[in-house]
């Protein structure tokens, strides 16, 4: 199954903002290129795009937590 | 020697500024706790420190930011002060509110006078009344019919501002009335995000200036200093790279008049604690622009080129003591320079470069003062900002200063991260550069040109 992984060491987040809605929940449909969350690396925040097209099963990464270079963010389908 | 210090203080920041504030702290005879995340447990500030407290993980959202857990760890910790440092918690007037509130002393100004000077447009009416010129601009716009309203006394290009901005957060910039409408709204969008609070301002767009601050300080007696000015124009996307003081090529005059209006604002608010004003200068004319209600990253040149230690009066003027210095023992000598090593890529748009400081050999000599949180084998983590070290020179004027300075970042070494280092060479090579007094737009200008311009 594809997976999407973290080109950056950082923060993950899976929202825009505190006070709104995730990017994306499992089971949404994506597209390659949608933008499934945000990596913050020493105050830049990156958007982190889907590699893939499919729907999402899961996340691997907890909001807000850490993530490394490479890492698998989520699993597609 | 006296008998056990009588005064703590809880330094709510990390890296180079809290090791900054507990050394000034130990000059003063006082103790400093120091506070950490999850990663920065194994810190030098932590270590130096005579106590620490950890204050949670570590995104700076849940420790450094944390408000409820700082003002406990000061609690906790027997801390009389709380010192903000720069960034996190500097200027947010809740937390020197709550600070207050839990029996303690904010090394800083009031809650009030943060909270004035952090809202734009009223620091702009207190500059006013103070007699110091700001750029033409507008009071707060309720709406498009207003802000279209406005744009015509101001006259394009202009920039639509937050109140309560900072950082780059609710700019734009609107060069016909056409885009207005449409820059009113993204900006009220972003400010109402960024800040809880979409009022908006508009101000004459000032394309090429320079970035010229005057560094005050003010005690509980009444007395307000100012230690001449800082050079910070050398910027990208508003975020500076390099700073010097005193601003090459000044004259005199500008230099008195500048200086003054710095002082005469501080006093119109009572400002206690060190500060900074910053202008806009364009040829003879300054404009104010904003009041920084702490100290800052640079506040180091100033140091170098009056001989004083600005974090030392901090710590005095909280503790209710008079400045140690009046204004005319304040004298400018010399020339200094700040390069911000930070821990990103300039050939690849200035993308972060975190990771773990396998070399780092700071330069030494003559009139050279390094500042940083971090020895070899350290991490240069993600969760916060990029700075690995100040490199900041001095010499008897600016050609000696320079010519330090081009040797300290010769012999600076980092491993393991990308760093500024080069582009600061090739900074102190460009002729342009080397005959002062480039304006804001510089930089950019600069970095967009064809040729000979890439940094090593």
């Amino acid at each position: 199954m594809p997976t999407i992984p973290s080109p950056l060491p950082g923060v993950f987040y899976r929202r825009p903002a505190p006070d709104q809605d995730p990017y994306v929940t499992e089971g949404d449909q994506v597209t390659e290129g949608q933008t499934i969350g945000l990596i913050e690396v020493m105050k830049n925040f990156s958007e982190l795009k889907a590699t893939a097209g499919g729907t999402v099963k899961e996340f691997l990464v907890e909001d807000e937590s850490d993530v490394s270079v490479g890492q698998d963010v989520a699993v597609l389908e | 020697m006296s008998g056990p210090p009588t005064h703590r203080v809880l330094v709510a920041n990390r890296g180079e500024i809290a090791l900054r504030v507990i050394r000034a702290a130990h000059a003063c005879g006082w103790e400093a706790v120091a506070v950490h995340s999850d990663a920065d447990a194994d810190s030098r500030w932590v270590a130096l420190a005579d106590d620490a407290r950890h204050i949670g993980p570590s995104p700076a959202r849940r420790s450094y930011l944390d408000i409820d857990a700082v003002v406990q760890a000061a609690r906790d910790s027997g801390c009389t002060h709380v010192h903000p440092g720069y960034g996190f918690l500097a200027e947010r007037p809740e937390f020197a509110r709550r600070v207050t509130e839990a029996g303690l002393t904010f090394v800083g100004p009031s809650a009030e006078v943060i909270e004035s000077m952090g809202d734009k447009a009223s620091a702009r009416r207190t500059a006013e009344q103070a007699g110091v010129p700001v750029v033409p601009g507008s009071e707060v716009v309720a709406d498009v019919a207003a802000a279209r309203a406005a744009a015509a006394d101001v006259g394009f290009p202009l920039l639509i501002k937050a109140a309560a901005g900072g950082g780059g957060k609710g700019i734009r910039v609107v060069r016909t009335e056409d885009e207005l409408e449409g820059a009113v709204s993204t900006a009220q969008a972003e400010a109402s995000a960024a800040f809880g609070d979409g009022s908006l301002y508009l101000e004459r767009c000032i394309e090429d200036a320079r970035h010229i601050e005057v560094q005050v300080v003010g005690d509980s007696h009444g007395n307000v200093v100012h230690f001449f000015e800082r050079d910070c124009s050398v910027q990208r996307r508003r975020q500076k790279l390099l700073e010097e003081a005193p601003a090459p090529g000044l004259s005199p005059a500008l230099r008195d008049e500048i200086t003054d209006a710095a002082v005469r604002l501080a006093a119109e608010v009572g400002y206690q604690g060190a500060g900074t004003v910053e202008f806009l200068v364009e040829g003879e004319r300054f404009y104010f622009i904003e009041m920084n209600t702490r100290i800052q990253v640079e506040h180091p040149i100033t140091e170098m080129v009056t001989s004083a230690d600005l974090v030392v009066e901090q710590l005095r003027v909280a503790a209710g003591e008079p400045l140690s210095v009046a204004q005319e023992d304040i004298v400018l000598s010399g020339a200094a320079l700040e390069f911000r090593i930070n821990a990103e890529d300039p050939e690849q748009d200035f993308f972060p470069s975190p990771g773990e400081l396998t070399r780092f050999d700071p330069p030494t000599g003559p009139g050279v003062r390094v500042d940083s949180g971090f020895v070899a084998g350290g991490q240069i983590v993600p969760y916060y900002d990029s700075l690995v070290a100040k490199v900041i020179v001095h010499g008897r004027d600016r050609e000696e200063a320079l010519a330090r300075a081009e040797q300290a970042l010769t012999e600076l070494t980092v491993d393991g991260v990308v760093t500024t280092r080069g582009l600061h060479l090739s900074l102190l090579a460009d002729e342009e550069f080397r005959r002062g007094g480039v304006t804001t737009t510089w930089f950019e200008e600069r970095s967009a040109a064809p040729a000979g311009s890439t940094p090593d």
